[in-house]
């Protein structure tokens, strides 16, 4: 139930079919954008793509956000200690938001 | 030998395909019904070619079969295959290809061009990697009883003195070459026959890698322990029999084996391991570990070797199985596929 | 490639590793069970296991809905493939799934007309192609793939295409969880949830195992990073005595789910009063069929299948596997009558089972010296 790939828009198609050609490394395939009418897909955006459907829009924001916060990750126990000592939380110290304040449309 | 009548260790009580992919099910056939009947020993290593003595000379003779749909696909067709294949087990079994020849199983209503157009093929890759068709034969059965064209082709060579293939001799610490960019044709191939609607700029690796072997062998003929060409059930196919026939282990480095952007692309897509899909061009070779630099020098600076890399290294555990190591220690055992890949959704 | 590449970056991944090592604690021993089968799949692929201590153990679910398929509905399936003009169409998971009499590849081998496609959009194309035949679909798959089968009947009635059918088996993710948790022997004590079923049902599904089982579950991507940063964030959970839904895979999963997916499900499909599940036995409001609106392209409606049940030998223990009772290696029958090549349980015949993954990838480290030694 679960492969799912990042693939780039790289034309939609006109006409009613609702379908649209994603990139993947070089391999092109050409798949139905239904699912994701509401978000506006288009050229240039990137889509999660299963059975030849896209699910959803990646957010870059999200993942950008992501790879920052695994990157504070480790980083030496001391400086997150000395931090606390300012008088903030672990998690805040470590950039972690757990109840987001994220785009609405990601989280609660 | 004798009167009394020899066992066979086949089970299955009738062919499936599976036993045709070149994985698990077809090693089980070749060595529980074909071995014992045929092969005197019946137990001897099955390399990609045999060694027979003819007044005092070796030589290597090798056959092989050639299936394929379609027949002509991006980079090659069947006639090509055909050549190549047969020249390539003879390579890797340190051998130079010297003849062959060709059977052809047509099917009645074939049109001409299309086996003008195998045939063309199969002359011109002969003459591009050197070997003479010596001759063959025709035969035509019934609308339905052939996929258009069946090619059979039997090579001979003349084996380089200097190497002698032996799983026997590989050894832990011996490192593991590999000539190119894997998982071409079998991608290829999928894309090719349409039904999965994906389009990418891919053609089949098919070659002879003779050239290469030749540049390996003037480098680091000593050193040689084993090759073998991973055609179909791919690479890992191919060690995980090495490491069977050696009673060692082949650790591989992920990250080390090359693979085109493009072949990795359509493996996600499908949820493939290009590990597991066949190869037309490129050979696998176990080095011993101080003729290695000199082996990889050699190969990745003679023509079409650029991509080559020493993607793992022989250990003694785990035994008689292939273990895949990722740059950050995450490892995965790699085994034999039982048929051909299948792309899959989930 | 693009947001592939990135979340499997070795320096980050190493020091996930590291974080979550350190917030594990020594007195503990944690059960964390991933649900869906893409999970179990990519644990075994990048060889995650060895990057957590040894005090946290990684049970596998029952999401995989190949897996989960009784043999008697594969036999309903390729009972219509035997017709004479039908073209029997699946993904490719669904083509060694033994039935009875054989597998759909082996009929294949047989002579039948049994292609593999990688979306129903193309076994549509395909009826559309060759009006001479009829094209039946063999639809798998939990939610995230069930609106795709959906918008394809849809066209299919948009475009009046007369011989296409399809034969719907999907499945529903949170009854599969629930009957884990209903289980008497469970001992799990945090869930890594199914990123990928959760872009079309969106984190609310969940609030259930959070607040009234006191479970921490975080909706997980399926890169060694996003696997990763979920352990960590199931750890912290439990550190603080939470229990929480939390989003990992947010550049991907909506919170509210995917309005457009779940809207053309409900038009489409309808809830079975109950379906029977492979090795968990029969689960009410589990499973999807067709309206009766869309009736002419409905295989259950259109031709008549055997439907014989057909019940897993005794000896299989997949029940047991399946809801993380057992590991695949304490079956009684893994490795020896039961094997990827001969699968004689559900578990063993996709290769994201539980059993079938754990043989392929794992089960001969057991004698193994570090790489690094």
């Amino acid at each position: 139930m679960c492969l799912a790939i990042p693939a780039k828009i790289i034309e939609v198609l006109p006409g009613t079919e609702q379908a649209a050609v994603v990139e993947v490394a070089g391999v092109r395939r050409k798949i139905g954008v239904g699912l994701i009418e509401e978000e506006q897909p288009k050229s240039g955006d990137w889509v999660l793509i299963h059975v030849g459907f896209a699910l959803s829009k990646i957010s870059e924001e999200q993942a950008q956000e992501q790879m920052e916060m695994l990157t504070l990750l480790g980083e030496s126990h001391a400086a997150l200690e000395e931090v606390r000592g300012y008088g903030l939380g672990e998690a805040e110290a470590a950039g972690v938001s757990l109840k987001s304040k994220d785009a609405p449309d990601r989280n609660r | 030998m004798g009167n009394i009548p020899t066992k066979i260790y086949f089970r299955d009580p009738q062919i499936e395909m599976a036993h045709g992919a070149g994985g698990k099910a077809s090693r089980r056939l070749i060595e529980g019904l074909f071995a014992p009947l045929l092969f005197d020993p019946p137990s001897g290593f099955l390399g990609d070619a045999a060694q027979v003595n003819v007044n005092g000379t070796r030589i290597a003779i090798t056959t092989d079969s050639f299936v394929v749909t379609p027949l002509a696909f991006p980079g090659g067709s069947i006639g090509e295959l055909a050549v190549n294949g047969t020249v390539n087990d003879l390579a890797v079994s340190g051998a130079r290809a010297e003849a062959i020849v060709a059977t052809y199983v047509l099917e009645a209503g074939l049109p001409t061009d299309v086996l003008e157009a195998e045939v063309r093929a199969m002359a011109s890759a002969a003459q591009r990697a050197r070997v003479a068709v010596a001759g063959g034969d025709t035969k035509v059965v019934e609308h339905g009883k052939a996929d258009r064209i069946y090619i059979t082709t039997t090579g001979i060579g003349r084996l380089i003195p200097e190497v002698v293939i032996s799983p026997q001799s590989v050894r832990p610490g011996d490192k593991v070459l590999l000539s190119g960019p894997i998982g071409d044709h079998g991608v290829t191939i999928l894309l090719a026959r349409g039904d999965l609607d994906l389009e990418a700029d891919l053609c089949s690796d098919t070659r002879s890698v003779f050239p290469l072997v030749e540049s390996l062998a003037r480098a680091a003929a000593p050193g040689i322990r084993w090759m073998r060409d991973p055609t179909r059930g791919g690479v890992a196919t191919s060690l995980n029999e090495l490491a069977r026939d050696c009673g060692l282990g082949v650790l591989l480095f992920e990250e080390k084996i090359p693979v085109r952007d493009a072949v990795r692309g359509a493996c996600e897509l499908l949820g493939l391991d290009p590990l597991h899909i066949a190869n037309e061009g490129q050979f696998l070779a176990v080095v011993a570990a101080e003729h290695a630099e000199a082996a990889w020098d050699a190969v990745r600076h003679a023509p079409g070797g650029e991509s080559s890399a020493i993607i793992g290294e022989i250990r003694k555990t785990p035994a008689r199985a292939v273990l895949a190591v990722t740059r950050y220690g995450g490892t995965r055992i790699v085994d034999m596929l039982v048929g051909d890949p299948l792309p899959r959704i989930c | 490639m693009k947001f592939i590449d990135e979340f499997r970056e070795p320096e980050l991944i190493m020091r996930t590793g590291a974080e979550i090592r350190r917030l594990a604690d020594p007195s503990r021993h944690y059960r964390i069970m991933e649900v869906c089968g893409g999970h179990t799949f990519a644990i075994y692929r990048f060889g995650l296991k060895d990057l957590l201590p040894s005090n946290i153990e990684l049970v596998h679910g029952p999401g995989c809905p190949v897996c989960v398929l009784p043999m008697g509905r594969i036999d309903d399936g390729l009972s219509i493939g035997e017709r004479p003009g039908v073209i029997f169409t699946a993904f490719g998971d669904m083509m060694r799934v033994p039935g009875t009499h054989g597998s759909p590849l082996e009929y294949k081998a047989r002579g039948l007309d049994i292609r593999i496609v990688y979306s129903p959009a193309d076994a549509l194309k395909l009826a559309q192609a060759n009006p001479d035949k009829h094209v039946m679909f063999f639809a798998i798959g939990f939610e995230t793939t069930a609106p795709s089968t959906a918008l394809t009947l849809l066209r299919a009635r948009a475009c009046s295409v007369k011989n296409f059918s399809v034969f719907c088996n999907h499945v529903t993710i949170i009854p599969a969880i629930r009957a884990i948790l209903d289980s008497p022997d469970m001992r799990i004590d945090a869930f890594i949830g199914p990123g990928h079923v959760s872009t079309v049902i969106g984190c609310r599904p969940y609030e259930w195992i959070a607040r009234n089982e006191h479970k921490p579950i975080v909706v997980s991507g399926f890169e060694p990073l996003d696997v990763l940063q979920s352990v960590v964030l199931l750890l912290r959970q439990l550190k603080e005595g939470r229990s929480e839904v939390e989003n990992q895979y947010k550049r991907v999963v909506p919170w509210e789910g995917n309005r457009a997916a779940l809207g053309a499900m409900s038009e489409v499909f309808q809830l079975r009063p109950y379906f029977e599940w492979r090795g968990l036995g029969f689960i009410s409001q589990s499973a999807l069929r067709i309206r009766e609106a869309f009736a002419e392209w409905d295989t259950e409606q259109r031709f008549s299948l055997p439907g014989v049940r057909v019940t897993d030998p005794k000896a299989a223990q997949c029940g047991e596997v399946l809801k993380g009772v057992l590991k695949p290696a304490q079956c009684k029958l893994f490795g020896r009558e039961c094997t990827p090549e001969q699968p004689v349980g559900a578990l063993m015949v996709s290769s994201e089972g539980s059993c079938a993954a754990y043989y392929n990838y794992e089960h001969r480290k057991a004698a193994l010296v570090s790489p690094g030694v």
